[in-house]
């Protein structure tokens, strides 16, 4: 059945099996493969995106159900100047090394954008409960709440430039 | 790990969705928020032909105040009763309980209906309903009829909606003067499922009496247990440490037959159950307390 969704503002289409998941569309039929598919049972959470301003799991949602959506992956996050207009939360993910062998990272940017949106000024508590969804294999916790603390704590002091 | 094969049906409205299951009848699923379903289509646990799709079921989606009780359709997100003001207000136990469902990308997706009707015994909805003293509202094709959620969790992941209904609401009694609650449950990790958990709504009566008191323990049998026992062991007396003490102690030792796994083993979840249940009792009655049934 067709399926049109519109990913980082652009509109795709194609005609997909209803069993297709969400991030294999994501991955093979749009070709965006900064989405990370770790599990493919909702417990790694390499794979969250954003559908409709919504965090989710998109290995536990069929491509069709997401049909008229809005769709926001990693590649969504940059500005129009790609790695030289990095998100702020990326930019901290960079300047405090919150990634070592990056296949986490997807998943950890698409939870806390969105946490971050809602609640600008965390304690380091709520990051952890934040990411309790989301696996790191490199177990590189401490530098990714550092990362997310150095946003916060740049935000605060009004740094960082305002982003999309 | 890719899902079967299966038709794909879209139900707009209750009707469609009833219609939808009585055509394919004789496999068929409800896909809700499917953050149970998906999974088990992945692993391939679970391959139905035919899957009828209620996200977009809007006149189930909702949370409103009618007379006197809390209802909430089946299709409501967790994430929209966790914000919800009605949820805090009229029902505190099951405010306090949503965040302890799994994580907040799967709160989401997942629906209040999908985990009731799912019954994993390591839920926490089923388990807040039952101490609620909560009724669920199904529709089949001989109609409609209520369920008190002590009738509505039949066995290990079954309960009382057929293959051939839907669940269209639950309906929660909106806490009285002198009530108190508490939900607590011990996980690995936040999010993960629980290896015990309790949810206990009591009430004190205008002496300072335990009025009544609904324990419903999760992750310790085959669906929601009702700690019937200690009840029995509060009803009718004045809190005191010893009295939440031995409640627990009949919750642990009468009241669960708890199964031993990977996570827990069964001495262990006795263990667990009765220092939590003592623990969620305290809570409960200093709630009670500070709520004014003594004014």
């Amino acid at each position: 059945m067709i399926v049109s969704v519109n990913i980082n503002g652009v509109d795709r289409s194609a005609d997909v099996e209803p069993r297709l998941l969400l991030s294999d569309f994501i991955r093979h039929h749009v070709e965006l493969t900064g989405t990370h598919v770790g599990c493919e049972h909702g417990v790694c959470g390499a794979c969250t995106v954003l559908v409709d301003g919504r965090a989710v799991r998109s290995c536990l949602m069929f491509a069709v159900q997401a049909d008229s959506c809005e769709v926001t992956t990693v590649e969504g996050l940059a500005g129009e100047g790609g790695e030289a207009d990095l998100h702020p939360l990326q930019e901290a993910f960079r300047e405090k090394h919150g990634l070592q062998c990056g296949f986490c990272t997807p998943g950890m940017l698409m939870t806390l954008v969105p946490f971050l949106e809602e609640n600008p000024s965390p304690t380091e508590r709520e990051v952890r409960e934040a990411i309790s969804g989301n696996l790191c294999r490199c177990t590189g916790y401490e530098n990714i709440v550092r990362a997310v603390m150095h946003r916060v704590e740049q935000g605060l002091t009004g740094e960082a430039r305002a982003h999309g | 790990m890719k899902p079967a094969p299966f038709e794909y049906v879209v139900a707009r409205s209750v009707e469609e969705t009833l219609a939808g299951l009585a055509e394919h009848a004789d496999d068929v699923k409800v896909l809700a928020g499917g953050q149970s379903l998906i999974p088990a289509m992945n692993f391939r646990l679970a391959q139905p032909a035919v899957l009828v799709d209620v996200n977009g079921v809007d006149e189930l989606d909702f949370v409103r105040v009618e007379g006197g009780e809390l209802r909430i359709g089946a299709v409501t997100r967790q994430r929209t009763v966790e914000r919800s003001e009605e949820v805090r207000r009229l029902a505190p136990l099951l405010h306090e309980a949503i965040p302890s469902i799994a994580h907040p990308q799967i709160r989401n997706r997942g629906t209040v209906g999908g985990s009731l009707v799912h019954a994993d015994p390591s839920a926490e909805l089923p388990s807040v309903m039952v101490a609620l003293g909560a009724r669920m509202r199904i529709r089949g094709p001989a109609g409609e009829r209520w369920v008190a959620a002590d009738d509505f969790f039949v066995g290990l992941l079954e309960t009382a909606v057929g293959s051939d209904e839907l669940l269209l609401e639950v309906a929660v009694p909106e806490a009285a003067a002198g009530a108190g609650h508490a939900f607590l449950e011990l996980q690995r990790r936040h999010g993960d499922y629980a290896m015990a958990g309790v949810a206990a709504a009591v009430a004190l009566d205008g002496s300072g009496r335990c009025a009544g008191a609904r324990i419903a323990l999760l992750s310790v049998g085959d669906g929601p247990v009702l700690a019937a026992g200690a009840a029995g062991v509060l009803t009718g007396e004045t809190p005191s440490a010893e009295l939440f003490a031995a409640a627990a102690r009949a919750a642990a030792h009468d009241d669960i037959d708890p199964p031993g796994d990977i996570q827990a083993s069964a001495p262990y979840r006795r263990h667990l159950v009765e220092v939590l249940v003592r623990r969620a009792l305290t809570l409960a009655f200093q709630r009670a307390d500070a709520s004014g049934a003594r004014a």
